[in-house]
């Protein structure tokens, strides 16, 4: 039995809106009791994705758990990626080069534009706004073609690494870039001209689901619902990580906390990550081996014969899946060091200090082995702040990690956000908080 | 001397007469491109769904556009994503409101076969709880990947034995 | 407030209950007697702390080592921009200590969550049940003794009525 079928009343009705249900959000389980159309009580029940990521990182080393972080919050793949890197280079205590900093501001910045996107996308279809989830996903495809070109994948990348990036950006990531900034912004354009004042949009948001500032702070929410109540917190202006102290930007709040206010600021933050992106462009330092790439190099086999008699001087054409992080350019995307990255591919088989290295990195029991200890390091994600907590005990397996999912808090305010209000406002109300299945349930 | 063949209006063939392969080839064409599918989306692939169901990689243009979010009404389960343990049992819930014919695609390595999560909570394979018609690899697979399944069962379809002739109850 | 401050402020009134710990990150990190738990936790969320928000509460399992299992609580301040970390820790053979929830209430799913995966049980919680795995469902899945690849008994597919 429910607590729900306990406490309810005799007269009024239990509707369950099941895990399977059209919300295009991830499965959950919302079980209402209602008095004709009002909500009286709820009970939300979670845990139908429930993975197992916790336990099964425990079991995985270090550089081999990355693919299971991108899944998490599979909307915005690259921020979980940077937060889970970031908490291991902070127990290791190891500092990445400037262009990768830039790059992987760049990467995070698109991700973030393309959860608000999806988020926003999923919430009007939900009301009925058709028009505005197609373009919303005209958008998202651009970006996704961008992002692409450069990591290989179009969702779950695995690409940023500990002590930098896979890969430098591609040589033409100019013109897709452009495309997709140009083409989010008429699409914001015009999905403002559509809904803002759109009478329709204002009666079903307004006022519906308040969160006023005690009750968003005493609930541990963060991300746009807390600024959407008025509570100006943000990770990259309070706690500055990688180059945000040398970027300018604003950050958007809202006045009363309710459905339009957290629409509204994901639509300014999209606006203010373009900002970021632009200013990231041009500040980033210059690729050291720009020319060296233009140059033909002599083929792998050939290389591996010559590596025999003499040390390999001349450049090694790689295959089209390595394009990117060749030796010439490894200085820019990769902290230098043998104990915390893979080895470039031209010293793993043309020298044995390379195969050394390598096998060295890969062998279970070695590897990346950060001292004894725990940490905890927290980034701004799409829905708020996405923070790990690992404790090591010195071998190359983690001991225990922990994700702090920020829609874990703000769903859990979810029953108080919806009572006393209509059956209809349950499918803005939990459109706007964004719910990721993934990251929710690990 | 062998017995004259009978004519081709009553010739057996493997599948019946001419009239009974004729009437097969209706149904089946008439079924293939007026699925009405049902998406079940757990998790990630469900990115790479909503991508293959919009504007640039449609799937409408192959009769599979109408979403119905009643099982009752579909005839196609699309299970997008990983299926745990505890949602199992919804799945087969799911699953046993359809009305026949049914098909069944599972979307990616999760559906599949458990993908990349071998553990206490992740049901290893939606083929251990219902039938399936076509698997999708990849993790999550690319839109072009998801059409390609559809004309597969599209051809499946069309060439299966269609279960329109009387049975007599014995 | 500093949190060096705080730290005095926390030895002062609670004389022989709190101890830090040194990091070598950086971050300020403070191990506290299980029993006082709640009365540290209100002094630290009001004024002057002003500690209001609660980020995070896990717990790790050191039963192979320590024979205990150790709660981590992670607060933070949104006026003052601090954050802390606090350890108690629960014996084996007393799998309780006392809930949060009238604090704050994220405390309230946070505590089930690992009522499910530990095993530890909260005093004064209102609606203790499990929140990741289903009904039926035998044993804590994050405990170190609990394998990985455990297949569970079989459940009937609808309640029998």
């Amino acid at each position: 039995m429910n607590r729900i079928q306990k406490e309810a009343n005799q007269e009024s009705l239990l509707i369950n809106m099941g895990p399977s249900h059209p919300a295009m959000h991830g499965t959950i389980r919302i079980m209402l009791e209602l008095d004709g159309e009002v909500i009286r009580n709820s009970e939300v029940e979670v845990g139908y994705l429930h993975r197992g990521f916790e336990k099964t990182c425990e079991h995985k080393t270090y550089f081999n758990l990355l693919p299971y972080t991108d899944r998490l919050n599979y909307v915005s793949p690259l921020i979980n990626n940077l937060a889970y890197v970031m908490t291991v280079e902070k127990m290791l205590e190891i500092e990445t080069p400037d262009r990768a900093q830039y790059i992987r501001v760049i990467m995070s910045e698109f991700s973030r534009i393309s959860d608000h996107l999806t988020a926003l996308a999923a919430m009007t279809m939900e009301c009925g706004a058709f028009t505005v989830f197609l373009y919303y996903i005209q958008a998202r495809e651009e970006i996704w073609n961008f992002i692409e070109q450069t990591t290989g994948a179009r969702m779950t990348t695995s690409y940023i690494r500990i002590g930098g990036v896979r890969a430098d950006l591609h040589p033409d990531y100019k013109g897709l870039m452009d495309k997709a900034i140009k083409v989010t912004k008429r699409v914001l354009k015009d999905v403002t001209g559509l809904l803002n004042k759109n009478k329709i949009w204002i009666d079903r948001t307004r006022d519906v689901a308040v969160a006023n500032p005690e009750m968003a702070v005493n609930y541990g929410f963060t991300g746009p619902c807390l600024r959407a109540s008025g509570v100006s917190y943000d990770i990259r202006k309070a706690h500055p990580y990688l180059v945000y102290d040398q970027l300018e930007f604003e950050v958007p709040l809202g006045d009363k906390g309710d459905n339009f206010d957290r629409y509204m600021v994901r639509m300014k933050e999209m606006e203010q990550s373009m900002r970021i992106i632009e200013q990231a462009v041009e500040k980033m330092p210059e690729s050291s081996s720009k020319d060296a790439l233009m140059t033909k190099g002599i083929e792998p086999d050939e290389a591996i014969k010559a590596s025999r008699s003499k040390k390999a001087e001349e450049r090694v054409n790689l295959s089209p899946n390595l394009q990117g992080s060749e030796k010439d350019v490894r200085p820019d995307i990769l902290v230098k060091g043998k104990k915390y990255t893979v080895p470039p591919k031209e010293d793993t088989y043309t020298n044995i200090e390379g195969l050394i290295n390598h096998f060295k990195f890969f062998m279970s029991g070695h590897g990346i082995r950060p001292p004894k200890g725990d940490v905890y390091f927290s980034v701004e994600g799409g829905n708020g702040e996405l923070g790990f907590y690992i404790v090591s005990d010195g071998t190359d397996k983690p001991y225990r990690l922990h994700l702090r999912a920020p829609c874990f808090h703000i769903v859990s305010a979810l029953e108080e956000m919806i009572k006393g209000h209509y059956i209809a406002d349950v499918i803005p109300t939990f459109g706007s908080t964004n719910m990721i299945g993934g990251e929710l349930d690990r | 001397m062998g017995k004259i063949k009978p004519r081709a209006y009553y010739q057996e063939t493997q599948n019946g007469g001419f009239i009974a392969t004729k009437i097969n080839y209706m149904l089946g064409w008439g079924r293939k491109y007026s699925l009405f599918h049902y998406p079940f989306i757990t998790a990630c692939c469900g990115m790479e769904y909503m991508s293959a169901a919009c504007a640039h990689w449609d799937f409408d243009r192959f009769g599979v556009g109408m979403t119905t979010f009643s099982p009752r009404q579909a005839d196609m389960l699309f299970v997008v994503g990983t299926i745990s343990q505890k949602e199992a049992p919804v799945l087969k819930t799911v699953y046993d409101q359809m009305c026949e014919p049914k098909w069944v695609i599972a979307c990616g390595a999760c559906a599949v076969s458990g993908g990349i999560y071998d553990n206490y909570a992740v049901v290893q394979g939606i083929d251990k709880i219902i039938p399936v018609d076509v698997y999708i690899p990849g993790c999550p697979p690319r839109p072009e990947t998801i059409l390609n399944a559809i004309e597969k069962l599209q051809d499946k379809i069309q060439h299966q034995k269609q279960d329109w002739q009387w049975k007599i109850k014995k | 407030m500093e949190n060096k401050k705080v730290i005095e402020a926390l030895k002062k009134t609670f004389p022989g209950k709190v101890s830090e710990i040194p990091d070598r990150l950086g971050d300020t990190v403070v191990r506290i007697e299980k029993d006082a738990v709640l009365n540290i936790m209100e002094f630290l969320k009001n004024r002057p702390c002003e500690f209001t928000m609660l980020l995070d509460l896990t717990c790790v399992d050191y039963i192979s080592s320590k024979d205990c299992f150790e709660m981590v609580y992670h607060l933070f301040s949104i006026s003052t921009n601090n954050r802390i970390r606090i350890k108690s820790e629960v014996r084996k053979n007393e799998l309780d200590i006392d809930s949060l929830s009238g604090l704050w209430k994220n405390a309230n799913w946070l505590e089930r969550e690992i009522f499910d995966m530990f095993g530890i049980n909260f005093k004064g919680h209102p609606d203790m049940q499990r929140l990741f795995m289903y009904e039926g469902f035998e044993g804590y899945p994050l405990r170190k003794d609990y394998p990985l690849r455990k297949r569970q008994p079989k459940i009937p597919l609808r309640k029998k009525t």
